[in-house]
């Protein structure tokens, strides 16, 4: 898969996040007009997202930007891979 | 001079549409791009002794060439070359919309920028340093308020300005100016290097002076693999073999030591471009997070609650599909009365024969059809732009999409279900202008060519009448709930079918932006439904006259052969004295056994007229039709009475029950109350449960009626699918009815 080495093991896709996480997009792992079109809507590296909520049937997801929401279908969202930020109760988690 | 032609560009839900109505008013004209069905607005203004020619673009995020949107704002832009471009921008959401900006800048046209709703940004905290985002920009940058139309005439006079100079220098006397972006060190050398070469090969081929686009900003596209720029013709054909070489060159490069593609480094430095200006304390924050959930993401927590908010959103389908369907049915009978008024008044004045049919039956029923539909169309398409405007669409589509996406639809196909009959009784000609609404073209034309499978309100009377004359009558709301499910059932399944077969394809990436909610204003809601309904009374509405004139010329050509109908109307008249002779005895007399006599007079006299307009109707092409298809419609068990009335269903379904009734010289029969007709087919021995509900079948699936078929040619800008709908669909309908009515000679006698 194509931007696999920018990966790093924190890495997750983001249909791996729960519901009020946050997270730093690492990278867009897909070609074509799915990534053309993610991109040209802001979803890019570098930028933060946090994921608002779950439509009933759990898919599609709708995911927070700087200033707007988007909501993606779930095999979408797998290919954008995240590093999910440390969230408060995990500091206290006894890491390696 | 030539007034200033000024481009609005923006994002979908920027706030462009509410600018443009703001600026023009009532001076708009909406119509289509040649071939597609993308609107073009076109709209005046007046300022400063200047008249200024509007445009507004469709809504876009990026200037790529792939939806049809970007396609046509981007060939406006280049191919008609306005003065000067006003971008509209939601300052809510600056980094992704000053992407828009960016592309706007590479392709060299001189921009202003319009940050609007700043009341928002304000609200939340935010702040903007306007002038400084405009000095490193380097174009001018205003405030608006759409809503309000706070700095609305600012950011037009500031535009003006610009397109002015820009007038100045001449049509192409002044090239654009594409601005110089770095995009690092792999992909800058090659952009460089190609965009000299662009010039030598444009000047090689003498076409530098047409030339329109900036050669970087070819270059640029070029890189980025835009189709259209890769197809285009104005380079020989040495020149792109060349430029494809140093193309898939770069991309291997790219491939081997970065994993990635040129368009997406392209994209990186674009918005690295765009944060390195916001970052240069342009835009100030409100640290506080909490601040930030705001009104929209309250309500949200409700309306796309998990449970909750199917509850909410069955709620409002329920309200819009009262409101449209029995608030909108009082105007609906209203306009249907007001034309059988002028028939009956056009039947008096004019004296009897072929002008008086025409007149009467050809031109004001028609017309009455076209005009029907019009208080329908105004009322939904209200309550639709409503739901859009509000932002509650967006939300619909994002809750249903999982269940859509099963049948190769998308979550935004429910409202025009809904509309055509997903709820019994709807109409598929809101539905098919509701699928606008859809942006992928292969869900949206699947979406439109499967809607009329619901049970729309006027098949349901030839529901109501089979399932009174064959099947228990207290059983009617259960057959009637059958019926819309099998309407849904069969309306999903062929939708799949579609998409795994002619339509069939990846679908179009679902990203959607939920927009915040927004009260809709009342100025853009009446302009929107005014268009809706303009259009329609246009385009449809001339076609759906003709047409019925042509139907009503089949059901009237060839008339009865002179001793045919001199016969009966000799009988006729002789009735006719037997009536007044009866009743004149009847006057002197009082007697009871003549008033019996004479009802029995008026009913032999109204059995003769029947018979004569069955005749008629016989003797007809519309009958002839009917007579010729028999042997193929025996097999479902249809004679050619029901194949006559099935030919008139396809101008109104509203018909059929009645021309049924014309076929069985019962005159005209009332489909609200079609008694005389129930009792008759429940006599006639042809007719039995299976052929009953194989009519049913046949009803629900065939052809379109004529006014959705128009609808779906102004949709479509062809008639390539309304004539696949009109085939495929009765082709569909006659094998079911024929499986369904030998199954039924089985099973149901």
């Amino acid at each position: 898969m194509l931007a696999d080495a920018m990966t790093s093991s924190r890495s997750v896709s983001l249909r791996r996040l729960r519901v009020g996480e946050k997270a730093s997009i690492v990278s867009i792992s897909v070609g074509g007009e799915l990534a053309r079109r993610i991109r040209d809507m802001g979803v890019v590296p570098g930028a933060t997202v946090e994921i608002v909520g779950r439509a009933p049937l759990k898919d599609p997801v709708a995911i927070r930007l700087q200033g707007f929401i988007l909501t993606l279908r779930n095999n979408e969202a797998d290919w954008i891979i995240v590093e999910p930020e440390i969230s408060d109760h995990k500091i206290c988690d006894p890491s390696p | 001079m030539r007034p200033v032609t000024i481009a609005l560009a923006g994002n979908p839900n920027a706030g462009k549409t509410t600018i443009f109505n703001a600026i023009t008013g009532a001076r708009q004209h909406v119509g289509n791009y040649p071939g597609i069905t993308v609107e073009k607005k076109t709209g005046l203004a007046c300022l400063e002794g200047e008249t200024i020619a509007l445009v507004d673009l469709p809504g876009i995020y990026s200037l790529t060439a792939y939806s049809q949107e970007e396609v046509v704002a981007r060939r406006m832009l280049t191919e008609e070359r306005p003065d000067a471009a006003l971008h509209i921008v939601d300052a809510g959401a600056l980094e992704r919309n000053l992407y828009l900006t960016v592309q706007l800048l590479e392709l060299g046209i001189p921009t202003v920028v319009a940050l609007n709703m700043m009341d928002e940004v304000r609200r939340r905290g935010d702040s903007i340093d306007t002038k400084r985002l405009s000095r490193l920009l380097g174009v001018p940058v205003v405030e608006t308020v759409g809503r309000t139309g706070v700095g609305v005439t600012e950011a037009l006079r500031t535009v003006l300005a610009v397109g002015r100079e820009a007038r100045g220098a001449g049509k192409r006397g002044n090239p654009w100016q594409s601005r110089i972006i770095s995009y690092g060190t792999d992909i800058d050398p090659v952009l460089i290097e190609m965009t000299g070469e662009i010039d030598r090969c444009l000047a090689d081929s003498g076409k530098n002076a047409d030339m329109v686009y900036p050669s970087r900003w070819l270059a640029l596209k070029y890189l980025e693999n835009d189709p259209d720029i890769h197809d285009a013709r104005f380079f020989s054909e040495e020149c792109r073999t060349h430029f494809e070489t140093q193309y898939d060159q770069l991309a291997k490069h790219l491939e081997k030591t970065l994993q990635t593609y040129p368009e997406a480094i392209i994209a990186d430095f674009r918005y690295g471009y765009i944060s390195g200006i916001l970052r240069q304390d342009v835009v100030t924050r409100q640290a506080d997070i909490a601040a930030r959930r705001n009104f929209s993401d309250q309500i949200d927590r409700f309306l796309t609650h998990s449970w909750l908010g199917i509850f909410a959103m069955a709620a409002v389908f329920y309200c819009v599909y009262q409101i449209a369907f029995s608030l909108g049915g009082i105007p609906m009978d209203m306009v249907g009365a007001l034309f059988d008024w002028a028939a009956e008044a056009a039947g008096k004045i004019i004296p009897d024969g072929l002008a008086r049919s025409l007149i009467v039956s050809g031109i004001i029923k028609g017309a009455g059809g076209v005009m029907a539909f019009v208080p329908l169309i105004v009322i939904m398409f209200m309550l639709v732009a409503f739901l859009e405007d509000s932002g509650y669409m967006a939300r619909i589509a994002y809750m249903l999409d999982r269940v859509f996406r099963l049948f190769g639809l998308h979550g935004a196909s429910i409202m025009p279900y809904m509309i055509s009959g997903g709820i019994a009784g709807g109409c598929a000609v809101p539905g098919v202008m509701g699928t606008r609404t859809l942006r992928g073209p292969k869900e949206k034309l699947a979406t439109m060519l499967t809607l009329p499978f619901m049970a729309c309100g006027a098949k349901i009377p030839v529901f109501l009448l089979i399932v009174g004359a064959f099947f228990a009558e207290n059983n009617q709301a259960a057959i009637m709930l059958g019926i819309t499910l099998s309407g849904w059932a069969i309306a999903l399944l062929s939708a799949k079918i579609l998409r795994s077969t002619v339509m069939r394809g990846e679908p179009t990436p679902f990203v959607m932006e939920l927009p915040p909610y927004r009260i809709p204003t009342m100025r853009g809601l009446l302009l929107h439904t005014w268009e809706r309904a303009w259009q329609y009374l246009k385009r449809a509405g001339t076609i759906i006259l003709s047409i019925s004139i042509v139907i009503w010329a089949l059901l009237t050509f060839p008339a009865l052969p002179e001793d045919m109908a001199q016969a009966y109307d000799e009988k006729i008249a002789s009735a006719g004295e037997r009536i007044e002779n009866i009743s004149s005895v009847y006057a002197a007399s009082g007697l009871e056994t003549d008033k019996v006599a004479l009802d029995e007079a008026r009913e032999a006299l109204d059995a003769l007229l029947n018979q004569k307009s069955g005749a008629a109707l016989t003797h007809s092409f519309a009958g002839r039709i009917g007579l010729f298809f028999e042997p193929v419609s025996v097999f479902a068990g249809f004679d050619w009475r029901t194949n006559v009335a099935l030919l008139g269903g396809v101008a109104a379904k509203e018909v059929l029950v009645s021309t049924l009734g014309t076929a069985y010289s019962l005159g005209d029969v009332d489909p609200e109350d079609a008694k005389p007709l129930r009792e008759t087919i429940k006599a006639d021995p042809g007719w039995n449960r299976a052929n009953a509900a194989s009519l049913m079948i046949f009803v629900l699936i065939y052809s379109p009626c004529v006014v959705t078929l128009a609808t779906m040619r102004t949709e479509t800008a062809s008639w390539r699918w309304p004539l696949f709908s009109l085939v495929s669909s009765t082709g569909m309908a006659y094998a079911l009815a024929v499986a369904v009515y030998q199954a039924g000679r089985i099973f149901l006698r």
